[in-house]
């Protein structure tokens, strides 16, 4: 069950998406994630869906592989569904005993599961389709200039390129630990939630050690491969811009122009 | 000079109260003496809390000695300007092959150690394909490392080592969580380092099986090196060997059985052939 969530897991395949420089990606997945909050009407829905479709069907990740990186989230889309549905004030649609759902409700609720899908959808497209590595050196690279006003931007990367590439194995020692105590007869599943949440202790507790233990082997490695910080390192693969990621800067750019200037025209329309 | 050159180093672990004061020390490598020349390959035995891991970090310089001496490559471990000289040229290798690797593509864990030390991209790139090539990995350059085996995993971090172009590598049990195919391949993969690329090789195993292929071996008990000799010599002291709670090959304890029940074979037979031969000229 664990083994479901594909955010963060790079999926190796051969397409023009995975060739695009990374800091052109973030830039694509910040104003996409941007417009989903800014569009409006159809029109603004029918040209972000577009968009989206576009390149998942450009980056030649399987959609059903996406879409299982959805699951871990049904639980916060039910509740935000449910939270806007009878929370919302407005022109009542149906009512029973001392609930309500209003036209409003029913918009709010429609487009929050919308944004919320496609965000997820938009951002494991990155990172899909580039690796902890790109990732990492891409915002090392965006976020350089804070580096004068000594924001440790190498370290930052450097621990997220690590966590990522742990999340797997953290993962599957979950799964065993879990597996090990229920063997052991502990129970996982019934009772309330709050029962259920100390069983969770008995794993968590060995996940911790094992996390630091990890840790404190990895530094070791590390070392020992003389890691001592940014200063003075080189790069297998250093970032540089090509043809095709300028034209996919173009491309980003009037896309978000589009979404824009769309919510501007249906918004003085109305 | 020998390529490495330890003279009564000594290392405490020293363990305080919240006060700070000494609650007790740990002795963990006492007086030990330690000689390899380049192009050797050294193994060094022992049971578990021998000491043995904490002697190999410190060839490293990922621990420092509380006493005595250690040379590397004709520099002193204890001066801290020739720390990252030292881990340059002394790869290590660890126990586990999860917790070594850094990147999530094995080409670019290979070039994570030459990265670190600066060298150029394109040297990069020949470096990470020759020692991908050396351990039979470049198949599998742009997998992750999280589908491989256990073996494969070994050998990238071998490789990893290798492409720093260190000048002796340190296995810190690096077969200790691996099944029999593993065990093999990494070993292979050492072996052919050590004959083809006159790399030093200081394999540090608790297994019998592995310390054949050493040209010699140290066997270590409480800190202390115990033995030293060509693996030939140590396993015909199969008692002294059972004394410090080490077992022999099969092989070499049927023969020693053999011979002590009227037999008169040789001690300090290490293979299957070796033995069938010895009895075949018996009769």
């Amino acid at each position: 069950m664990l083994r479901d969530i594909t955010i963060g897991q790079y999926y190796p395949a051969n397409s023009v998406i995975h060739r695009l420089d990374p800091r052109v990606k973030l830039m694509g997945v910040l104003s996409f994630v941007v417009s989903l909050f800014v569009f409006r009407g159809l029109a603004g829905f029918v040209s972000v869906t577009l968009a989206l479709v576009l390149i998942i069907h450009l980056s030649k990740v399987p959609f059903d592989y996406m879409v299982r990186g959805l699951k871990p989230i049904v639980v916060i889309l039910i509740i935000t569904v449910i939270f806007n549905l009878f929370l919302t004030p407005g022109e009542p649609l149906v009512e029973f005993w001392k609930l309500r759902i209003t036209w409003e409700g029913l918009e709010h609720a429609i487009l929050m599961t919308i944004r919320l899908i496609y965000l997820i959808l938009g951002s494991s497209v990155l990172t899909l389709t580039t690796t902890p590595n790109q990732l990492t050196d891409g915002m090392e690279q965006a976020l350089k200039p804070l580096n004068k006003i000594h924001v440790p931007v190498h370290e930052i990367s450097m621990m997220m390129s690590i966590a990522l590439r742990f999340i797997p194995i953290l993962i599957e020692e979950t799964d065993k630990i879990m597996k090990a105590q229920l063997a052991r007869g502990a129970d996982f599943e019934s009772g309330n939630l709050i029962k259920k949440a100390k069983s969770m202790v008995p794993l968590l507790v060995p996940l911790f050690v094992s996390a630091f233990r990890r840790a404190n082997d990895l530094a070791l490695a590390m070392e020992a491969r003389c890691y001592r910080g940014g200063d003075g390192r080189t790069k297998m693969k250093p970032l540089k811009y090509c043809r095709r990621d300028m034209v996919a800067y173009v491309i980003i750019g009037a896309y978000f122009m589009a979404v824009v200037l769309l919510r501007m025209f249906l918004y003085f329309g109305r | 000079m020998n390529f490495i050159e330890a003279r009564k180093l000594v290392h405490e672990y020293i363990r305080r109260d919240e006060e700070g004061n000494v609650e007790s020390i740990l002795t963990a490598v006492d007086q030990v003496d330690l000689d390899v020349k380049q192009g050797e390959f050294v193994a060094i035995l022992g049971h578990n809390g021998s000491g043995k891991s904490t002697l190999a970090k410190h060839l490293n310089v990922l621990l420092k000695a509380s006493g005595g001496s250690l040379w590397v490559d004709g520099k002193d471990t204890q001066d801290g300007d020739n720390l990252w000289d030292i881990r340059q040229n002394t790869g290590m290798v660890f126990q586990n092959p999860d917790n070594q690797i850094i990147a999530s593509v094995v080409e670019e864990d290979v070039a994570f150690g030459p990265e670190n030390i600066g060298v150029p991209t394109s040297e990069i790139w020949n470096r990470v394909e020759k020692s991908l090539k050396s351990v039979g990995m470049i198949q599998y350059r742009e997998h992750s490392p999280n589908k491989l085996s256990g073996g494969q995993k070994q050998r990238i971090a071998i490789a990893g080592v290798m492409a720093m172009e260190p000048k002796c590598i340190v296995l810190d049990e690096p077969t200790a969580m691996l099944d029999p195919n593993g065990r093999f391949e990494v070993l292979d993969a050492v072996t052919q380092l050590n004959k083809e690329k006159n790399v030093t090789v200081i394999l540090i195993t608790h297994y019998m099986e592995e310390v054949i292929r050493a040209d010699r071996v140290y066997v270590m008990d409480n800190g202390k090196v115990v033995m030293q000799g060509t693996p030939r010599s140590i396993f015909s002291q199969v008692d002294v060997l059972k004394s410090y709670r080490l077992d022999v090959p099969q092989v070499t304890l049927l023969a020693h059985e053999l011979r002590k029940s009227g037999l008169p074979i040789s001690e300090g037979i290490l293979t299957r052939q070796e033995l069938a031969e010895a009895l075949c000229q018996l009769y």
